[in-house]
């Protein structure tokens, strides 16, 4: 199981190597069932770098490019450790063969978790190349200047590359305690590439995904799918499918049609006389509620408690309860779920659109009979995951297929599949009794969160008496029917849900204290960096205060997600007769430590924010008894270029602390400060998510 | 029916012999090999299989073969076949895509877009573009780019 140095070695040809982890490194994405790090010999990294005799450097990673844009920053921290040009730089991610293990690429983890140990590896690989240099042209180390992978001696004038110094060697290194370039001397690291990676190859359709593997003799399945979760297979008759030349494979619960063309395996699949049992009559997206309450396992404390609730009933002068709800939210990634298995001389290779290749591995292993060390995954590009392409059905679906037909197969989902087979963001019930006293201090919070997970389910506000428990979610271990339909990680999972519950009913307690609803958090927020974070925030916005609802349609929200500090102010409008929201202005501020790649930061707050309008405002997922009835874009509507509101993005940036990834935590407010927002416009507190015309309609009749 | 079917593709003769009921789309990718143009929602809601049809942007997963036989095909291939378009430099230079699953689709539609509009406004970015999706959320670097090239194109494509 444990894939040695010597295996990389062996692949990976001469060169100077240095192999690097960290013990936040280690101690995160070890291995199952590997011996410790520091006993296991060679064990104890989880990347590598390689300078090669034509001086390019390679860094291998098990991380996966889902757009975030990891190969850039990446390579762009070797370039500034190393003195080479960003361009002499590339990365060999998400290949199990070629890779150090990795657990997977979610939770904002590779910033915070290789970003330290790379710039490490970059400076040992430079002490090394540095020492080889200062023997070569006769001169003291320190007196050296690289350049673009070029090492001077300004005395002499002699030069030697990085490439030359390595040509015919062999070198292995672990690394060592050689500190990293000061960050203050950094020349690219903090200021952004000028290309992406990834951008030359995205623009010219050169960049490969899944399915833009086709080998010779490459044949497409189409699977035959039950009508709705739970309903199991009759009977089949694929007789007219097999006239137009398809190839039927049934084996245990899986019937497959085959063709070389894809559109004609999903023509014959057609023909498939398919006969199922449906399931009882359960549940659907509006008593998903109520059967989420009353399916609940024991609920678990979140976090410590505080105080004692019973206390701050009685200090009390009032009090609020609410009850927030979110429904299933689908990822819907670009890319349908795709892979392409290669079976050839026992040895199984399969590209696939997945997060987690190395999670992967093992489990298509067992599927098709082989061992691990005989299946290779290969990660390409991912056209977008999200956390729905952290598990690969379709890549066990492609591998057994190509075992039996012994040809290359391919599985690319349709939408329906890809809506159907997702794993959703859980549908949720929040309930929150809170309290104020005379003075407008919150002096009890009672929290319950249901279905959704206990991420920042603990407010961070300073709160003399609080509890919160959490009874399931995202994670699995939910009582048998609890969630009716898969869920799983979605873009910061549960924070999105806990987040609107607590900074709704922030406003809320704002409201009834009559106190500005930004002055309300800062009254209850000793923590330096999130006051930061809101203050810096409000002078961008020019947040005017007001006790709340003003009809100007503004609101506020801030949350935290991996460590890192979240906040937003939005401006909306809101047209009474339609229920319609017009989002005109988003403000996010981002506290991620020392910003590694401001553009790349950026993009992710932008693309957070646009992503977040839609479980904000129109995503969620129709379904009954089993059947998910949304099937594609149509009647499932994400963001679209005329929902743009104006996006402004701020980065707190706070190089004394380490840096953490930025892809999660500005999506965590957008469904709390546009429910703010849209109180502060209408007068109306919208309690469920999405916030659609009719939801909103409702509400302002009943107000 | 299987026919021989005719086309200029990205500027060279092309020629399939084929059900001409298929759809262009799974011609492309799977006969022709020519991979660039993506599959998203296989009806035409969401822009990642556009090219250019006679200078106009189609949903090849929707646009039979047939259909375009004697026509001018463009994909994303043939587009920066003598160095890169203005349009890709600028999605290149703006950071225009994420994941650049939809980008294909999106530079094409663009580039539709530029030939019919070359100095459009904000507004007919949006309008034009509206029906590309894009779940990364890289919308508004898109416009910018899509400024740009109109700037940079200085009237012409």
């Amino acid at each position: 199981m444990v894939v040695n140095r010597r295996g990389f070695l062996a692949i990976a040809g001469p060169g100077l190597f240095v192999f690097f982890g960290g013990e936040r490194a280690s101690a995160y994405q070890q291995e199952p069932g590997r011996i410790p790090a520091r006993t296991a010999a060679a064990a104890d990294f989880n990347a590598y770098l390689r300078i090669g005799a034509d001086g390019r450097v390679t860094c291998f990673a098990g991380k996966v490019e889902l757009g975030q844009g990891c190969g850039t920053l990446l390579s762009e921290i070797l370039a500034e450790e190393l003195d080479v040009a960003y361009e002499q730089v590339d990365v060999v991610l998400g290949d199990t063969d070629l890779c150090p293990y990795d657990m997977g690429t979610f939770g904002s983890m590779t910033t915070p978790y290789l970003g330290p140990p790379l710039r490490a590896a970059g400076a040992e690989a430079r002490a090394v190349l540095l020492q080889m240099a200062a023997e070569q042209l006769g001169a003291p180390a320190d007196r050296l200047r690289v350049n673009a992978g070029v090492v001077t001696d300004p005395a002499s004038g002699k030069h030697v590359a990085y490439g030359q110094l390595v040509e015919g060697k062999r070198i292995e290194r672990h690394m060592e305690k050689v500190a990293p370039k000061p960050v203050k001397s950094y020349t690219l690291v903090g200021h952004s590439p000028a290309d992406r990676k990834d951008g030359q190859e995205k623009v010219t359709g050169k960049a490969k995904y899944a399915g833009d593997f086709i080998p010779p003799g490459l044949l497409h399945a189409r699977l035959v799918r039950p009508p709705a979760h739970g309903a199991t297979l009759k009977s089949v008759d694929t007789t007219a499918a097999e006239k137009l030349g398809a190839r039927i494979v049934k084996e245990g619960d899986m019937v497959a049609v085959l063709h070389e063309r894809p559109d004609l395996a999903d023509r014959a699949l057609g023909l498939v006389k398919a006969q199922f049992e449906r399931p009882q009559p359960s549940v659907d997206d509006k008593s998903i509620f109520d059967h989420l309450l009353k399916t609940a396992p024991r609920p678990q404390p979140v976090g410590r408690p505080a105080g004692d609730v019973a206390e701050g009933e009685k200090q009390a002068t009032a009090i609020v309860e609410e009850t927030y709800l979110n429904s299933y939210v689908a990822h819907a990634p670009m890319e349908t779920h795709t892979a392409m298995a290669v079976i050839e001389d026992g040895k199984a290779t399969v590209w696939v659109s997945t997060q987690a290749p190395f999670m992967l591995k093992p489990q298509l292993a067992q599927a098709i009979g082989f061992a691990p060390e005989k299946v290779r995954i290969i990660a390409p590009y991912v056209g977008g995951g999200f956390g729905g392409k952290t598990a690969g059905p379709q890549a066990v679906e492609a591998a057994r297929l190509a075992k039996v037909t012994g040809k290359p197969v391919q599985v690319m989902w349709n939408r329906e599949e890809e809506f159907f087979f997702d794993t959703f963001r859980p549908a949720a019930v929040v309930k929150i009794r809170a309290g104020l006293n005379g003075a407008g201090k919150i002096v009890l919070w009672d929290g319950s969160l249901v279905g959704g997970g206990d991420r920042e389910g603990r407010p961070f506000y300073d709160i003399p008496n609080q509890r919160t428990v959490s009874a399931g979610g995202w994670q699995g271990g939910n009582p048998p029917g609890m969630h009716p339909l898969d869920v799983g990680a979605w873009r910061a999972p549960s924070v999105n849900t806990n987040t609107f519950a607590r900074e709704s009913h922030m406003d809320v307690l704002a409201a009834k204290a009559g106190v500005d609803p930004l002055e309300f958090r800062l009254n209850h927020l000793t923590d330096a960096r999130m006051r930061r974070v809101l203050e810096t925030l409000a002078r961008q916005f020019g947040w005017k205060p007001a006790k709340g609802p003003t009809g100007r349609g503004v609101g506020v929200a801030c949350g935290m997600y991996s460590n890192a500090y979240s906040a937003t102010m939005a401006e909306v409008t809101v047209d009474k007769s339609t229920g319609h929201v017009r989002v005109k202005r988003v403000v996010s501020a981002l506290d991620v430590g020392m910003t590694l790649n401001p553009d790349g930061m950026r993009q992710q707050m932008e693309g957070s924010i646009t992503m977040g309008l839609g479980y904000a405002l129109t995503e969620e997922v129709r379904f009954k008894d089993g059947e998910v009835l949304d099937h594609n874009f149509d009647t499932y509507t994400i963001p679209r270029f005329s929902w743009l509101p104006k996006i402004e993005t701020i980065l707190v940036d706070n190089p004394e602390n380490p840096p953490l990834g930025g892809g999660e935590p500005p999506i965590i407010t957008i469904g709390a400060v546009l429910a703010n927002a849209i109180y502060d416009a209408a007068g109306v507190r919208l309690l469920q998510l999405p916030m659609t015309p009719e939801r909103i309609l409702g509400a302002l009749k009943k107000a | 029916m299987e026919k021989t079917i005719s086309f200029t593709l990205n500027g060279k003769p092309a020629s399939v012999k084929v059900d001409d009921e298929r759809m262009l789309l799974w011609v492309l990718r799977s006969d022709l090999g020519l991979t660039g143009t993506k599959f998203g929602c296989g009806e035409a809601l969401c822009g990642a299989c556009t090219v250019i049809v006679n200078k106009q942007a189609v949903r090849s997963c929707s646009t039979a073969v047939k259909d375009v036989a004697g026509k001018q095909v463009l994909t994303i291939e043939g587009l920066g076949q003598n160095g890169l378009h203005a349009i890709q430099q600028a999605f290149l230079k703006h950071h225009a895509f994420q994941c650049g699953y939809c980008t294909p689709g999106m530079i094409l539609t663009a580039y539709a877009l530029l030939l019919q509009t070359p100095k459009p406004s904000e507004e007919q970015i949006t309008r034009h573009m509206e029906d590309n999706l894009c779940r990364c959320g890289a919308h508004v670097r898109i416009v910018e780019a899509i400024q740009e090239a109109a700037g940079a194109a200085k009237g012409g494509v």
